[in-house]
């Protein structure tokens, strides 16, 4: 994407669900090293990692079943993935910056480890555009970085398997983010000077891929595996070619700058090897000591394999919505508030660096106490100048059970909304704001592969995919966001015997935008007493699938819709308001509803609030705990009450306004139902989940 | 300002280090011209830090880190040969008696310690203190509140209107544990403990999570007893705007005009003023 004249960004998010579930820490710190490696090699190469997210799915660590021969506990899932995460990106020197965990313990199988990366690339090197991959006849391979042993040999394909007692966990590979720091410390510098025609990473499939993928550009390319440096001796060919070792890019590079590059790798200490050229023979043509090791024609790699065909069969389940008789709606806030998918991720946020290069703005939790939970990251892209980008991420797996369309659809919406939450502006293509948006699209679903045996509702499986494909063609095309990556994970299941555990179908939205100054943005956490309190968007009787049922263990049928017409025209007044500097605070409201949105908008410091929902005929549950989409708790100065409710009209509910003492009280019409301690609801949410 | 007449500082990079950027930000912002150069340019001698008049070392995750913070770092400045046959210790005390300064922050101040430069009490470069494991066992990213040493030599901390300041702290071993007695004795009566974790209402903190790691003396910063090195754990330089703050919305709310400079600014100007009134 074109951030301006200078500088495009480049992302992208990955899974790396099997190796973490056998090795959760080499797993996770592979991922996000491996990640990195996607933005550095993009076009010509040397793109300037700026930050990373990470999404997590994962079994409840309080789980207390029975594990299943060779699989992990959650909680050590969890320990482990975290780590690698932290190692992989604190010690790269990119911050993590956005990221969310979704507990179920239908991930205890596999878990879910959604790995991005961002980077900033200038927008032409020596002249030529940066984003261009060209390769003539007779350029050299080179291979930078790392040496090539025997790990992750088959990492890829065994990725592609259900996991199983015999999974090898040689296949994962374990990273060093120093050696990869080095090399895109010198990528940066090489492609600056002009020494590099174009980079491609060595992840899944190692040269195969690469090189196998950059000869399709010219036709050809011409490799000797016995000049590429090997960790130790002993690798057959066929190993050499296909071993995912970790930190290692494939440049191309015209003969007569060999050289040069050389001389500046050894300067970075940074390992380049010549392994051979491309040519427009029509074939990838491998050597090793001048025999012959394969010889393929390039067109028969790229485009033989045959097109599978699958069949979906969709069938609504048949649900029905649960009574539930008088809750106690004091306990039930409190009980949210420590549940595993709302309660605070401080213990895995802090441990990651979310500030290094000095440039975040919105950070995971802010507030006086450090302790208000933000809706998406915002950071500045440059020290001189104010122009920055939003981040976010929707994932809403558990709606899936009623109708994953809805599930996908809500996932993007809430994607969306963060960003609007923080002052983010909808994309105008009448307008030529200069303000990008893009979205990652991320897949995981279990074996959606029709068999009458081992898979007999594979139909159904699949039918869930393609709703929720449908869900992202309307809402990306709705709301004119362009789908910039994306990839899919399509069998995450563990098997042993006749047990089998599968992931619910999950897809993850990764979404960034444009903000021109990021001096605008807004925070979620209450301001100051006295401030008046709003409603943005309108509740509705939406409960199916909500974590208020969830702590009833029921599923109910009224999952949250997205209405796409009245988010857009929520989410434009919202910019308005913003564009008057009327917004004091402004959070999204998703799980939990409007009670929790409203008490994590208090965990900012010495605020509480005064709350009274007028009746709008839905029951008290719905009004607290719907989680109905494009919805935002705001604040406002009580000298702006006229000027934000001309901008919003109907869309705004008037709620109450922001007191000084300890407390939070709900009143729905004229009965009162919540009335507790902030302090108490913050202790509960912030001491739910270690680590 | 004519480039030439500028006040020049280095900031080194490589192998790990990965503060550089923001370091080399700070200068600009402070009026300095600031150079990011990597390490092996310096031993390979292409350039030399004797062009400069401070030398950063910034935070990061040398070498990984792996065999204890900054401990390779220190090494290899401590015994690497360089071009000329001098190891870069050397050229770094012969640095000091030009009358230039030097400021190490996180990973810089882990290797500052462990090569011997700070304290620096006995004044031979031997390491007297070190940079240990929190006493969290993690690494962890949060702000902090420090209370700035009344009457403490370092220039970089000489502004009379900042007794304190909020920066974050972003490492796992940032505990300070001083050899014996007598080095603590010195650290305190040269008032060489320069910056102290403290607790919301600017009184001294040896509990978490006011005071991060643990450190003895509450220390979160150090400098030498000339005044020359200063090395500190939280990051000034990721405070170099308002907007880095967890809580600017309410200061802002709370005060319209507020400078939008962060306050870690403040350390990168005070030194920056301070050799520039030593040059005329």
């Amino acid at each position: 994407m074109k951030i301006d004249d200078d500088n495009v960004f480049i992302w992208k998010v990955e899974t790396h669900n099997s190796p973490s579930a056998l090795d959760p820490y080499g797993g996770a710190l592979t991922g996000i090293v491996g990640v990195n490696r996607d933005p550095m090699g993009t076009g010509i190469g040397g793109g300037r990692c700026l930050f990373n997210t990470d999404v997590l799915c994962f079994g409840s660590p309080y789980y207390k079943g029975a594990l299943l021969e060779g699989q992990l506990h959650p909680r050590r899932i969890m320990a482990g993935v975290v780590k690698g995460i932290e190692d992989g990106g604190n010690k790269s020197g990119i911050p993590t910056i956005n990221g969310s965990i979704v507990f179920d313990d239908r991930f205890r199988g596999k878990p879910l480890v959604y790995c991005g990366t961002a980077a900033v690339m200038p927008m032409k090197y020596k002249g030529r555009p940066s984003w261009e991959k060209k390769i003539d006849p007779e350029d050299r391979i080179i291979m930078a970085g790392g040496r090539i042993g025997k790990d992750g040999i088959h990492g890829a394909t065994f990725s592609s398997l259900e996991i199983d007692e015999h999974s090898p966990r040689s296949a994962v590979q374990i990273g060093s983010p120093i050696t990869q720091k080095n090399l895109s410390d010198f990528m940066q510098k090489a492609a600056g000077f002009g020494l590099l025609k174009c980079s491609t990473d060595n992840g899944a499939g190692g040269l195969s891929s690469s090189v196998g993928e950059l000869a399709e550009i010219c036709g050809g390319a011409v490799v000797e595996l016995d000049k590429a440096p090997l960790k130790y001796p002993g690798l057959q060919p066929w190993e050499i070619f296909i071993s995912e070792s970790q930190e290692r890019m494939t440049f191309v590079v015209e003969p007569e700058k060999v050289g040069e590059l050389f001389a500046m790798a050894r300067d970075f200490e940074v390992e380049v090897s010549d392994i051979g050229y491309f040519t427009d023979s029509g074939y990838l043509d491998i050597r090793y000591k001048d025999e012959p090791a394969a010889y393929l024609e390039l067109d028969f790699l790229h485009h033989a394999v045959p097109k599978k065909t699958m069949s979906a069969e969709w069938k609504s389940p048949q649900l029905k919505e649960p009574q539930i008789v008088d809750p106690d709606f004091n306990n039930i806030l409190l009980q949210l508030m420590g549940h595993l998918n709302i309660c605070s991720k401080e213990n895995v946020i802090r441990v990651y660096d979310h500030e290094v290069k000095g440039k975040s703005i919105i950070k995971p939790l802010m507030g006086s106490e450090g302790q208000a939970p933000q809706d998406a990251a915002v950071m500045r892209l440059y020290h001189d100048a104010y122009t920055g980008v939003a981040v976010s991420n929707g994932i809403i797996p558990r709606y899936g059970d009623i109708d994953p369309y809805e599930m996908s659809a809500g996932s993007f919406d809430e994607a969306v909304r963060q960003i609007i939450a923080v002052g983010g502006t909808l994309p105008d293509p009448d307008n030529h704001d200069g303000i990008f948006w893009t979205v990652n699209d991320n897949f995981c679903v279990p074996d959606s592969l029709y068999d009458p045996v081992k898979n007999p509702d594979g139909k159904l499986k699949l039918a869930k995919l393609v709703r929720m494909n449908e869900a992202l063609f309307d809402m990306a095309t709705f709301f004119n966001i362009p789908m910039t990556s994306g990839k899919d994970s399509m069998k995450n299941d563990f098997k042993i015997g006749d047990i089998k555990i599968s992931v619910p179908p999950t897809i993850l939205y990764s979404m960034v935008a444009k903000m021109n100054d990021v001096r605008r943005a807004v925070t979620s956490d209450f301001k100051k007493a006295g401030d008046i309190i709003y409603l943005v968007g309108k509740s509705y009787n939406e409960l199916g699938g909500s974590e208020f049922y969830a702590l009833f263990n029921v599923t109910g049928a009224n999952v949250p819709r997205v209405r796409k017409e009245d988010a857009k025209r929520i989410y434009r007044k919202m910019s308005e308001a913003n564009e008057h500097s009327l917004l004091q605070s402004a959070h999204d409201i998703s799980d939990g509803g409007l009670a929790v949105a409203l008490a994590e908008s208090a965990f900012g410091g010495n605020t509480g609030c005064s709350i009274r929902i007028p009746d709008s005929g839905i029951g008290a549950a719905a009004e607290l705990f719907s989680e109905s989409h494009s919805r935002f708790i705001v604040s406002i100065k009580p000298e702006s009450e006229d000027k934000v409710e001309k901008i919003f009209g109907s869309d705004c509910t008037r709620l109450g306004e922001v007191i000084s003492g300890d407390r939070i009280r709900i009143r729905v019409a004229d009965e009162e139902l919540v009335d507790m301690r902030i302090s108490i609801l913050l202790a509960a949410w912030r001491d739910a989940l270690s680590l | 300002m004519k480039r030439e007449n500028m006040i020049r500082s280095l900031v080194v990079t490589g192998f790990g280090i990965n503060c550089e950027e923001e370091m080399a930000a700070a200068y600009r912002k402070a009026g300095a011209d600031a150079v990011i150069l990597h390490l092996n340019d310096l031993f390979e001698e292409r350039d030399s830090i004797h062009h400069y008049d401070i030398l950063n070392f910034p935070g990061g995750f040398s070498f990984g880190d792996d065999i204890g913070s900054a401990k390779v770092l220190a090494n290899k400045f401590k015994f690497r040969k360089m071009r000329s046959g001098n190891c870069f210790i050397d050229d770094i005390k012969e640095f000091l008696s030009a009358g230039k300064y030097i400021m190490g922050v996180c990973n810089g101040f882990q290797a500052l310690v462990k090569m011997g430069l700070l304290p620096n009490i006995a004044g031979n470069f031997e390491q007297e203190v070190t940079l240990t494991h929190n006493d969290s066992g993690k690494f962890e990213d949060r702000w902090v509140r420090c209370l700035i040493t009344a009457e403490n030599p370092s220039p970089f901390l000489s502004d009379p209107e900042i007794r304190h300041i909020e920066l974050p702290v972003r490492h796992g071993e940032g505990k300070l544990v001083i050899r014996d007695k007598d080095i603590e004795r010195a650290i305190l009566d040269n008032n060489l403990n320069v910056m102290t974790y403290a607790d919301p209402r600017n009184r001294p903190a040896s509990t978490y999570p006011d005071n991060p790691n643990g450190s003895q003396l509450n220390c979160a910063g150090l400098c030498d007893p000339a005044g020359r090195v200063f090395g500190l754990m939280p990051h000034p330089e990721a405070y170099l705007s308002l907007y880095n703050h967890p809580d600017w919305p309410k200061k802002k709310r709370e005060l319209p005009d507020i400078s939008e400079e962060g306050e870690g600014l403040s350390l990168f100007r005070n030194i920056v003023e301070k050799v520039k009134a030593e040059k005329k």
